[in-house]
Order: C-alpha cells, then sequence, then structure tokens
C-alpha cells in the first residue's frame, strides 16, 4: 500500500529542517563574539564543522543507530545504514506523512547541533584533533544512543512514557552535562580568574540570538513534524517562553546596575533551552511560567559556576543544562491532553505520575551524558591531550591551530 | 629648545584639545589611543550574569613637539580644554627632544616647525 505524504507537512519539515541547520551558523556566532579576539574563528570553526563532521556521520550510520530497529531499547540496528531504506515513503513508526528520508534529514540537523553546543565550554584552549575525536566518538556513543532511547521505536525512555517534545534531554541537558564534565577535565584557561577576558564582538552575539529564536520555530514546532495546531502552539510556547525569560534576565541584570545587552540576549536563549521539551504539551500561560523561573535558575548557576572557580566558558551548562532539566521536570507539571491529546498529564493537570517520569528522564540524562563524557575526555587527555601548548593558547587558536587571522 | 608634549587624555576630550591648540596658532600634532589608568583604577562593566573589572581604560594621547617658549601656552590650552573635574582627566609628561627634521624639504630644527599662521607668527603680530 503507498502512504500518501501530505504536501503541506512536507513543505513545513523541509523549512523546518532548514531552520534548525541554521541555528548550527547562529550559535556558531552566539559563541563567537563572546569569546576573546584572537580565537574568534577559532570558535566558528568548532561549530560550523558539525555540518560537515554529524553531515557525513549521520547518514552513513548515526541515523540508524539513533531510529534503527531497536535493540533492547538501548540502541537502533544497522538496517539504515548510508540511509539505505530511508526514502520517500514514509515511515510510519515516526512519521506518517512526511518522506522518511526528510524526518531522517531533519533529525540530522538536531544531531549537528548538539555537540555544537558543547564547544562552549572548551573554546579558547581546546586541541583541534582531539576536540574531532571527541566530537566523533561522542555523536555515537552518547548522542545516537539517547536520541534512540527518548525518540526511537522502541527506546526504553519513550517506553516509559517520557514527555520530550523537541530534545530538552537529548539536545540541551545533554550537552550541559557534556560541557561541565568536559570543563574540569580540561581545566581553566591560562589567566583565568586573573586576567580580564572581555567579549570581542557582542553585536555578533546578539545576531547568533536573533538567528537561534527564529530558528527554535523550526526545532521545536517542526518536532510536531506535521502543520498542526499542535505545531502552532510550539511555535507560541516558544515564543513566550524565550520572552518572558528574557524579561526576566533583564531584570536580573538591572540588579547589578544596568542592565547588559549580553544578558538579556542570554535570558532569551535560556527561555528557549528550557521550553523545548514542554513546547508542544504546555500551555502559553504554562511556557511564561518555564521561561519565569528558568531565567533566575539559569542567572544564579552561573553566578555558582564563577564563585567555583570552574572555567567552563561559555556557561553550557547554566544555561542550556540546568534552563532544560528544569523544563523537561515542568513539562511534568504542566503539560495538558487538552494541548497535545497523544501527550498526558502532568501534575498540574491531576497526574503526579508524569512527574516522576520526567524526573527520572532528567537524572538518567544527567548521569549518563556527564558520566560518558568524563570518560571520554579523560581517555582522550591522557592519551593525546585536549590542550594546545600553553604558548599556543597565549598566541591564540586562530594563528596556532587554523593559522588565520580574523580581523588584519 | 624643542620641547615634546604627551598628553595622555579622554577619548570626548579630543576634539576640544585639538581646537584649543589649533586656535594658539599649534598645528602639528598627532595621536592615538592608548589604555591605562592613574589614580582612576578602573571601573565595572556588567556581563551576562554579574559584574566584572575593567583597569585598563581606553585614553587618547596627543603628542606635540613645540618650541621651549611655546610650551607654557600649549600647555595651558591643553590643561583648560581637556578639564572635567572627575578623576580620570589625564597626565600631562613633557620631555626634550634632540631634533626636528621635515621629510620634504629637510629643513632641521625651529624652521620644520613653522608653518604659515602658527603660533610663533601669531606672537610676532
Amino acid at each position: 500500500m503507498v502512504a500518501q505524504i501530505s504536501a503541506g507537512d512536507t513543505a513545513w519539515i523541509l523549512v523546518c529542517c532548514s531552520l534548525v541547520l541554521l541555528m548550527t551558523p547562529a550559535l556558531a556566532f552566539f559563541y563567537g563574539g563572546m569569546v576573546r579576539r584572537k580565537n574568534v574563528l577559532s570558535t566558528l570553526t568548532l561549530s560550523y564543522i558539525f555540518m560537515s563532521l554529524i553531515g557525513v556521520q549521520w547518514v552513513l550510520y548515526g541515523y540508524s543507530l539513533a531510529f534503527g530497529s531497536d535493540i533492547s531499547g538501548l540502541i537502533g540496528g544497522l538496517n539504515f545504514l548510508g540511509f539505505q531504506g530511508v526514502g520517500a515513503q514514509p515511515n510510519a513508526a515516526y512519521a506518517k506523512t512526511i518522506p522518511h528520508e526528510l524526518f531522517a534529514s531533519f533529525q540530522m540537523m538536531f544531531a549537528v547541533i548538539t555537540p555544537a553546543l558543547i564547544t562552549g565550554a572548551f573554546v579558547e584552549r581546546v586541541k583541534f584533533k582531539s576536540f574531532l575525536l571527541f566530537s566523533l566518538l561522542w555523536a555515537t556513543l552518547v548522542y545516537d544512543p539517547l536520541a534512540h532511547w527518548v525518540w526511537g521505536q522502541g527506546g526504553w525512555l519513550k517506553e516509559m512514557g517520557v514527555l520530550d517534545f523537541a530534545g530538552g534531554t537529548v539536545v540541551h541537558i545533554a550537552a550541559g552535562f557534556s560541557a561541565l564534565a568536559f570543563a574540569l577535565v580540561i581545566g581553566p584557561r591560562k589567566g583565568h580568574g586573573s586576567v580580564p577576558m572581555e567579549p570581542n564582538n557582542i553585536p555578533l552575539t546578539v545576531l547568533g540570538t536573533g538567528l537561534l529564536w527564529v530558528g527554535w520555530f523550526g526545532f521545536n514546532a517542526g518536532s510536531a513534524l506535521a502543520a498542526t495546531g499542535i505545531a502552532v502552539n510550539a511555535l507560541v510556547t516558544t515564543n513566550t517562553s524565550a520572552a518572558t525569560a528574557g524579561l526576566v534576565w533583564m531584570l536580573l541584570s538591572s540588579l547589578d546596575g544596568r542592565a547588559s545587552t549580553l544578558g538579556i540576549a542570554t535570558g532569551m536563549v535560556v527561555g528557549l533551552a528550557a521550553v523545548t521539551p514542554a513546547c508542544g504539551y504546555v500551555t502559553p500561560l504554562g511556557a511564561m511560567a518555564i521561561g519565569a523561573v528558568a531565567a533566575p535558575l539559569s542567572y544564579y548557576a552561573m553566578r555558582f559556576r564563577e564563585r567555583r572557580k570552574l572555567d567552563e566558558s561559555l556557561d553550557v551548562w547554566a544555561c542550556h543544562g540546568m534552563a532544560s532539566s528544569w523544563g523537561t521536570i515542568a513539562t511534568g507539571l504542566f503539560a495538558t491532553v487538552a494541548v497535545n491529546a497523544e501527550g498526558a498529564n502532568g501534575l498540574f493537570f491531576g497526574n503526579p505520575g508524569q512527574l516522576g517520569i520526567q524526573i527520572m528522564a532528567v537524572i538518567v540524562t544527567i548521569v549518563f551524558s556527564f558520566g560518558m563524557t568524563y570518560v571520554l575526555a579523560k581517555v582522550l587527555n591522557m592519551s593525546i591531550g585536549l590542550r594546545v601548548s600553553p604558548m599556543e593558547e597565549e598566541v591564540g587558536l586562530d594563528i596556532s591551530s587554523h593559522g588565520e587571522r580574523s580581523y588584519s | 629648545m624643542l620641547k615634546k608634549i604627551e598628553a595622555i587624555i579622554r577619548e570626548d576630550k579630543v576634539n576640544d584639545v585639538r581646537e584649543a591648540l589649533n586656535d594658539i596658532g599649534i598645528v602639528g600634532m598627532n595621536m592615538f589611543e592608548v589604555r591605562g589608568h592613574g589614580r582612576q583604577g578602573g571601573i565595572q562593566l556588567v556581563g551576562r550574569a554579574g559584574t566584572y573589572q575593567v583597569n585598563m581604560l581606553p585614553k587618547i594621547q596627543i603628542n606635540v613637539v613645540l618650541n621651549k617658549r611655546n610650551l607654557d601656552a600649549a600647555v595651558e590650552a591643553i590643561l583648560k580644554s581637556a578639564y572635567t573635574g572627575e578623576t580620570g582627566d589625564g597626565i600631562i609628561f613633557v620631555t626634550p627632544v634632540e631634533d626636528v627634521i621635515r621629510v620634504r624639504t629637510r629643513e632641521r630644527g625651529p624652521e620644520a616647525m613653522m608653518y604659515p599662521g602658527d603660533i610663533d607668527e601669531k606672537k610676532k603680530k
């Protein structure tokens, strides 16, 4: 029987696929503006390279490991190697009304940006070759299994009823806590704490924020995998959470004397990260609450990290790890079948059980991503080393890793 | 006797100082951006979450080489135009200069610094 694809759904998800891809360059600029001038190109490249690295890995075997036929609920099989069997026909298990190949490509963009998020932890000092090897291993051993657990047919977290609409666990919690683990292993930048490390180009960061927000509509609303009311709901909740978190961060920042532009932009991103697991299950008012709580949570997580003198340089843990942990748990509070009949009710709608499932998913993701990353980083550090030499770090990675100057 | 004035002043006072020096007939000068501080210490900027200290502040250094007899007039003009009353107004160093040579004409000494309508001509009038 030939299944019919929906032109509307397919057109929409094609657009979303493009929007999410755009988020990786957006992230590159978001990060790039915050480092010192001598490391701008390096920081951009750490994100950009994933469009190539995962663009190849995903087609070769990544998609298969994540979404292939299930093995004990833990990992996918090799039936989709090289995208074989991934064609114009819909895959009824994942998306009934769009080509399977489109679903796989849409998912690829998530696989591209997730490891790129982690790079914020180790900018300005990581050795490029070690970073490439780590990234490939992380994508294969952490992302692909985790995606299978939460979204893959037969994945054990999915079977348990975890609600994660667009990747709070798979993308943000995983990236955030992996960043934390990596930062603990690689150590701080030379001079961290005593040498000033001002952002070199905040306009770049703000530009990245705007592109991320728009791209996030593809990320969140696209996860409906169809052009439906649920997709619209996801777009609205995404927007509302970002807006609210931006305002709250602005208020918090003004308590420091003046509200910084960088702070407001950061607040918006935090709101976006927090609502990602919830967006297709909660109401706009629920999203407002999620964004409003995410802002101070990430804000004080950042301050905590600074007090502990941990150089997790661009606060991936605070902004993505912690915000989305809250968002995933909040899904267990605010989810309602009135918004999405295929979801579930949360605590505030009479179903306390969902909260327990969500908390468990958060804990599992944290332990798995942190643990695996810590081990990977440690092994790589002991064998090939994670850092450049002090001299290379002093000169700047643009010159020492890439032989280039960003601004001549 | 040639002297060099190195006047480190606020960035936003550059035009005022330039005009004040032009008004008394001192035309030749160059300037560049420096960072530093004296007693001003630094300032606090606001980051993503919390504030941070910036100690080396951007200032402008204006260099003027002139005849010793014009030194007091020039210094007075700079002091008047660069002043705000807040800490961070800047500082002036005066040093001796060995020689001055104009590239185009190879004139040496005080002649190399003369322009039509400059301070020495004004004094003669």
